[in-house]
C-alpha cells in the first residue's frame, strides 16, 4: 500500500542527488523475490516462480496485474529481484578503485599505509579541499599514490607486496592470485576513517560492496521478451545473460557442495565471473565479448548507455519527434524560395491544432465534417480533420462515419486537429544541420506527388541536391512558435548569412546563364518572348521600352532590349557599378567597359546601362545586387527580386535554348598542334633537368636538397604547361560556347575544368608530392626501374576528352582517391569539433542588457562578439559599407549637378 | 626551470608587448560600479587565475601579492569596434 502511494504520478521537486552503492542488505531489500530457476516460461507460457520472468519483477502483458504492486502495465515500474551468488565475484566497473586501495592499504590490518604524522597531514589537506570545495579526487589519487609506495605497513609491521591487475578482473599479490573472496576479505577490514582519504563515504560505498555476493536482476520492464510473429518467444539480451549467469551459479554450488576437486570449483568460479562481467560491460578488453546464438554480440547494460546509439545521447538529448515527415526532396522552379511543397498524402497525416472559439465555431464544425479523407472540390485540395481533444483533454479520432457526429458535439475549448493546408507555416531542415540556415520555416504548398519540393536558390543554405536527399519538415504547433519562426527562421529572413556577410540564397545555375545572356550585349527580344518571359513572374506595372524595326522583308518588328527586360525587375533608386564576374582577371575597367567586352555592370537609377547581370550581381555568397536590395530594400524585396529574376531567368533561356555537349570541348587544330607542341617541349625540358641532375650539375635552390629542386623543377614545369593548355583552349573557345559562358558568368564549372577536358589534365599528384609510391623503385611495373621521366610519375598528357593511356588512368586514380580520402577524414573530425563546440555553446544566450550569458548568469562576453555587430547584417564582416556610401553620395551630387544645369 | 625563466628585472614585461592589451587594476569602488551596471556578483564574471603573466606584473606594479578578489579591467583594440571592454576577476591559482 504504501509502495502504491509513492509510485503515484505525481512530478516530483529534487532535492538533493548522492551516488553511491547498493550494500548487498540494500540488494536483499529491494528484491520483490530471489531468483533461483534458469528458466523463464514453462510449457505453458506461464511464468515460472522465482524465474527470471517472476511475475513478481513486473508486468508486461497488457491486462495482467503486476503481483508486487497491483497496476496494470504502463503503470507498474517494475521491481528488482536478486541472486545470491555461491561464490563473490568482482565487479568490474570498480576494478581499479579496489586496486587503489589494495595497493594504499595493509592486508594485515586493513589500515592505509601512512605512519601517524603522514595522515594527519594529508586530513589537513582534506579539509581544505572540502572548506573550499576543490575536486577531493585530486587528493584522493594522490593518497593512494603515496601510500602504495610504503613496503611495510607503519602499523602492524606486515610487508606490503605490490599489487597487480590481470586484464580484467584478477588481482595479484606478488604474483599470487588472489580469489575475490580474498580480495573481500581484505576490503572489509579498511577503516571508514581511511576510506574518507581515499575518496570514499564509507556510509554509501564500503569497499568490499564492490566485490559481489547478490547481483540485482533487473525488473522484467526493462528486458522485455518480444513475441514474434511464429508465435516463439525471443528474450532480451539482458535475460539471455542472467540465464547464463544463473546456471554457472547453480553449478558452482552444487560442485562445491559436493566437494569436487578445487580445480573444478575454480574453473566454474571463473566462469561465474566472466558471465557477470560481461553482464556489465560486453566489451570489456582482455575478454572475447559474450555472443547470441546467430554470433551476433550481446548487448548488456553497458552497451545500452554507452555511445552515439545510447540511451543518453539517443533517447535522452535526443527524441523522435510527433508532426513531423521526412521524404525525398526534388527541386520546383516555379515556387518561392520561401515556399515548400508538400505531398497530399503527407499533408493529411499532417496536423495545425485549432483552438475553437465561438468566432470560428461554424468553421470548424465545417471542417470535422469534411472527415480525414475531404472530396476535393474541382481538384483542389482541401484539408481535412483527423482528430477532435475535447476539453476533457479526449482525444476523439475523426472517421467518414462519425464526422457528422462529432461536428454535433463540438464544444467551444475543444481543439480541433486540422491537417495542413495551404500556408500554414513549417520547419524544413536537412542534416547535418550544421549552420542556422539548415533549419528554415518555410510556407506550405500542398500538390501532388511523393516529394518535398522546393526552389533552388535554396539549396546552398540546406547544402542540398536531388541525387536522392531526403528532408524532414515539422508543423509548428503554437501561435507563438508560429510568430516566432515566421520573424527569425523564414526563408527570406536568411538570405544573408552570418558566415560571411552577405547573401547565401541567391540564384545558381541556369538562373545565372539565362540572366547574362538576357543582359550581355543587350540583345533585342521579340515583343512576343518579352511579355511571355514577363509574364512568367505575373508582371505588372512599367513595361519596358518597345522599340521596333523593319526586317529584310519591310515588316515592321516589335522588340524589347534585354537590359530593358531585366530592369523593370529593380526596386527604385539603385545605383551600382561593379566589374562583372565574366571580366578576364587581368582586365582593367577602361577595357573592361569597352562595348565588345561589356564586362562592366553599372546601374543608374534601377536602369541596367551596360554589362552582363552575371554571378557577381545575383549568385549566392558574391551576388553584389542582391546583396544591395536586402540590405537597402529589406528581406521581403530581396525575396521578391529573387523569386523574379530566377523565373525570369529560367524563362529567358528557355526561349532562348541553351545546351551543352561534347563538342564544346573541340579544339581547332591549331590549338590542338599548338597544346601537343607545349607537351612535346615540357617533356624535353623535364629530360634535360634529368640530364643534369645525373650528372650532378643541377645546382640545389638555397636550403633544399638536389633531389627536392629536381622536384621543384618538375612540378613547375608540368604545371606551367597545363597553364598554357589552358590558356590556349580559352583563346580558341569563345563566348558562343557554352560550356564556356557557363564557367565565365559563374554558372557551373570553371576554365580549369574546361582546359582539362579539352587540353590537358596535368600532373598527378599524392600528398604534394608527384606519383612516388608502389614498386620498388617505380611507380608501375610499366617504367625502368629508377625512372624519374614525367610518365613515370604520374604526368598525364592526355586531355579528358582524347581519353587516358592505362597509365593515366591508374595515376589519376590515386590523384582522385587522396582527395576523396581527405573530404572522408575531414568532415568525421569537423564533425567531432561541431559536436564539442556546440555542447559547450548551446545555453549561451544574448541577455537583456547586452551581454552573452551563461545559464548559470556568467558573464562570457560583456558585448556579443565584443563589437555588438550582427554579422547577418554587417558587409562582409565589416560594420559599415563605406564604398556604397562614397558611391552614392557621389551620384547624387553628380545628379545635383545635371539638374543644376 | 628557475634557470631558464629570466627572474626579475630581467623579465620583460608583458604588458609592454604589442599583442597585449591594456590592463589595469580597478579600485574597490570601480568594481563596485561595474558590478552594478551589469547586475552581477565578482563569482559571475569572467576569471583569471593570479599565476596569468600579466596578473604578475600586475602584482609587482601594486606592489603586493594579493590581487586575488579584485577586478582587472582589459580595453582591448578592435577593428570592428574601436576599442572592447572586458573585465575579469583575479583568482588565486590552484
Ligand atoms: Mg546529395
Ligand atoms: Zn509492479
Ligand atoms: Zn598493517
Amino acid at each position: 500500500m504504501t509502495m502504491r502511494t509513492m509510485l503515484t504520478n505525481q512530478p516530483k521537486k529534487i532535492g538533493h542527488m548522492k551516488f553511491g552503492l547498493l550494500s548487498p542488505k540494500e540488494v536483499r531489500g529491494l528484491s520483490a523475490t530471489k531468483v533461483i530457476t534458469a528458466d523463464t516460461y514453462d510449457e505453458d507460457g506461464f511464468p515460472i516462480e522465482m524465474g527470471l520472468m517472476d511475475p513478481r519483477l513486473g508486468v508486461i502483458e497488457p491486462g495482467l496485474r503486476c503481483k508486487t504492486c497491483g497496476q496494470k502495465v504502463g503503470d507498474c515500474p517494475g521491481h528488482f529481484g536478486h541472486i545470491d551468488l555461491a561464490m563473490p565475484v568482482i565487479h568490474v566497473g570498480f576494478v581499479r578503485v579496489v586496486r587503489d586501495i589494495l595497493r594504499g592499504t595493509c592486508r594485515g590490518c586493513g589500515k592505509l599505509l601512512f605512519t601517524e604524522r603522514l595522515r594527519e597531514d594529508f586530513e589537513k589537506q582534506l579539509k581544505t579541499y572540502e572548506a573550499e570545495e576543490k575536486d577531493v579526487s585530486i587528493l584522493a589519487k594522490r593518497v593512494s599514490k603515496d601510500a602504495s609506495n610504503v613496503t611495510v605497513c607503519p602499523h602492524c609491521g606486515r610487508e606490503h607486496g605490490t599489487i597487480d591487475v590481470d586484464k580484467p578482473t584478477t588481482f595479484r599479490e606478488n604474483g599470487h592470485k588472489l580469489t575475490p573472496s580474498e580480495v573481500r576479505e581484505w576490503l572489509e577490514k579498511v577503516p571508514n576513517e581511511d576510506l574518507k582519504l581515499l575518496g570514499l563515504n564509507a556510509e554509501v560505498c564500503r569497499p568490499e560492496w564492490m566485490v559481489l555476493t547478490v547481483l540485482p536482476v533487473p525488473p522484467v520492464t526493462m528486458r522485455p521478451s518480444i513475441t514474434l510473429e511464429s508465435g516463439e518467444r525471443s528474450e532480451d539480451d539482458l535475460t539471455h545473460k542472467l540465464v547464463d549467469v544463473i546456471r554457472i551459479n547453480q553449478r558452482l554450488q552444487e560442485n562445491r557442495d559436493a566437494g569436487a576437486p578445487q580445480l573444478i570449483v575454480e574453473d566454474l568460479w571463473e566462469l561465474l565471473q566472466y558471465h557477470i562481467t560481461t553482464y556489465f560491460d560486453n566489451q570489456t578488453a582482455g575478454i572475447p565479448p559474450a555472443r547470441h546464438r546467430s554470433g551476433r554480440p550481446l548487448k548488456t547494460i553497458s552497451q545500452r548507455l554507452k555511445g552515439k546509439e545510447g540511451r543518453f545521447r539517443s533517447n535522452l538529448s535526443g527524441k523522435r519527434v510527433n508532426f513531423s515527415a521526412r521524404t525525398v526532396i526534388s527541386p520546383d522552379p516555379n515556387l518561392s524560395i520561401n515556399d515548400v511543397g508538400v505531398p497530399i498524402e503527407c499533408a493529411q497525416e499532417l496536423t495545425v491544432p485549432i483552438r475553437v472559439t465561438p468566432a470560428n465555431f461554424q468553421f470548424c464544425a465545417d471542417l470535422i465534417l469534411r472527415g480525414p479523407e475531404p472530396k476535393f472540390p474541382e481538384g483542389k485540395y482541401v484539408p481535412g480533420v483527423n482528430y477532435v481533444i475535447r476539453p476533457d483533454n479526449r482525444r476523439v479520432k475523426v472517421t467518414d462515419k462519425n464526422a457528422d457526429e462529432v461536428a454535433k458535439r463540438l464544444e467551444v475549448g475543444s481543439i480541433v486537429e486540422r491537417q495542413l493546408d495551404d500556408g500554414d507555416v513549417v520547419l524544413f531542415n536537412r542534416q547535418p544541420t550544421l549552420h542556422r540556415m539548415s533549419m528554415m520555416a518555410h510556407t506550405v504548398r500542398v500538390m501532388p506527388g511523393k516529394t518535398f519540393r522546393f526552389n533552388l536558390p535554396n539549396c546552398p543554405p540546406y547544402n542540398a541536391d536531388f541525387d536522392g536527399d531526403e528532408m524532414n519538415l515539422h508543423v509548428i504547433q503554437g501561435e507563438e512558435a508560429r510568430a516566432e519562426a515566421e520573424i527569425l527562421m523564414k526563408v527570406q529572413e536568411n538570405i544573408r548569412s552570418p558566415r560571411f556577410g552577405g547573401p547565401i540564397i541567391g540564384a545558381i545555375h541556369d538562373h545565372i546563364s539565362g540572366n547574362f545572356l538576357m543582359t550581355w550585349k543587350n540583345p533585342k527580344l521579340p515583343l512576343e518572348d518579352a511579355t511571355q518571359v514577363l509574364s512568367r513572374v505575373g508582371f505588372k506595372g512599367q513595361m519596358p521600352a518597345i522599340l521596333e524595326e523593319k526586317d529584310e522583308h519591310g515588316e515592321t518588328r516589335k522588340f524589347v532590349m534585354g537590359r530593358d527586360l531585366f530592369s523593370t525587375l529593380l526596386p527604385p533608386g539603385i545605383n551600382l557599378s561593379y566589374k562583372a564576374n565574366a571580366c578576364p582577371s587581368g582586365m582593367k575597367e577602361k577595357e573592361a567597359r569597352l562595348p565588345e567586352n561589356d564586362f562592366w555592370v553599372v546601374i543608374e537609377d534601377s536602369k541596367l546601362i551596360q554589362g552582363g547581370i552575371d554571378k557577381t550581381s545575383i549568385a549566392s555568397e558574391k551576388g553584389k545586387l542582391l546583396d544591395h536590395i536586402a540590405r537597402r530594400y529589406g528581406n521581403q524585396a530581396a525575396r521578391e527580386f529573387l523569386d523574379k529574376v530566377t523565373k525570369v531567368g529560367n524563362g529567358f533561356l528557355t526561349l532562348r535554348g541553351f545546351s551543352t555537349s561534347i563538342d564544346d570541348e573541340d579544339l581547332p587544330p591549331e590549338a590542338r598542334h599548338e597544346i601537343e607542341e607545349r607537351i612535346r617541349a615540357t617533356k624535353e625540358r623535364v629530360d634535360v633537368l634529368l640530364k643534369q641532375y645525373k650528372k650532378g650539375e643541377l645546382q640545389a635552390l638555397p636550403g633544399r636538397g638536389v633531389e627536392e629542386t629536381l622536384e621543384m623543377e618538375i612540378m613547375r614545369e608540368t604545371g606551367q604547361a597545363r597553364d598554357a593548355a589552358g590558356e590556349t583552349a580559352s583563346r580558341s573557345l569563345g563566348m558562343d560556347n557554352s560550356a564556356v559562358l557557363m564557367a565565365r558568368c559563374g554558372a557551373r564549372g570553371s576554365m580549369l575544368n574546361l582546359s582539362q577536358m579539352a587540353g590537358l589534365v596535368g600532373q598527378q599528384a599524392v600528398r604534394g608530392k608527384r606519383i612516388h609510391r608502389g614498386y620498388q623503385k617505380r611507380t608501375l611495373p610499366h617504367f625502368k626501374w629508377g625512372d624519374l621521366g614525367s610518365d613515370a610519375k604520374g604526368f598525364v598528357a592526355a586531355s579528358y576528352k582524347t581519353g587516358l593511356n592505362p597509365t593515366e588512368y591508374f595515376f589519376h586514380s590515386m590523384g582522385g582517391r587522396e582527395g576523396l580520402v581527405d573530404t572522408a577524414v575531414r568532415t568525421s573530425r569537423s564533425g567531432y569539433m561541431q559536436r564539442r563546440l556546440i555542447n559547450a555553446l548551446e545555453d549561451l544566450k544574448v541577455a537583456q542588457d547586452g551581454t552573452v550569458r551563461n545559464t548559470a548568469g556568467t558573464v562570457i562576453q560583456f558585448v556579443y562578439g565584443e563589437d555588438g555587430v550582427d554579422p547577418t547584417r554587417s558587409v562582409g564582416g565589416e560594420p559599415v559599407d563605406f564604398d556604397t556610401i562614397f558611391a552614392s553620395v557621389a551620384s547624387g551630387k553628380a545628379k545635383a549637378k545635371k539638374g543644376g544645369n | 626551470m628557475s634557470e631558464e625563466v629570466p627572474a626579475q628585472a630581467s623579465r620583460f614585461n608583458v604588458l609592454n608587448h604589442v599583442n597585449v592589451p591594456l590592463h589595469e587594476v580597478l579600485t574597490d569602488s570601480e568594481a563596485k560600479e561595474v558590478l552594478k551596471r551589469y547586475g552581477i556578483t565578482k563569482e559571475q564574471l569572467p576569471k583569471v587565475r593570479s599565476n596569468d603573466p600579466v596578473v604578475q606584473v600586475l602584482q609587482k606594479q601594486a606592489g603586493s601579492d594579493g590581487l586575488a578578489g579584485k577586478i582587472v579591467q582589459i580595453t582591448r583594440r578592435s577593428p570592428t569596434a574601436g576599442t572592447a571592454v572586458a573585465y575579469r576577476l583575479i583568482v588565486e591559482a590552484i
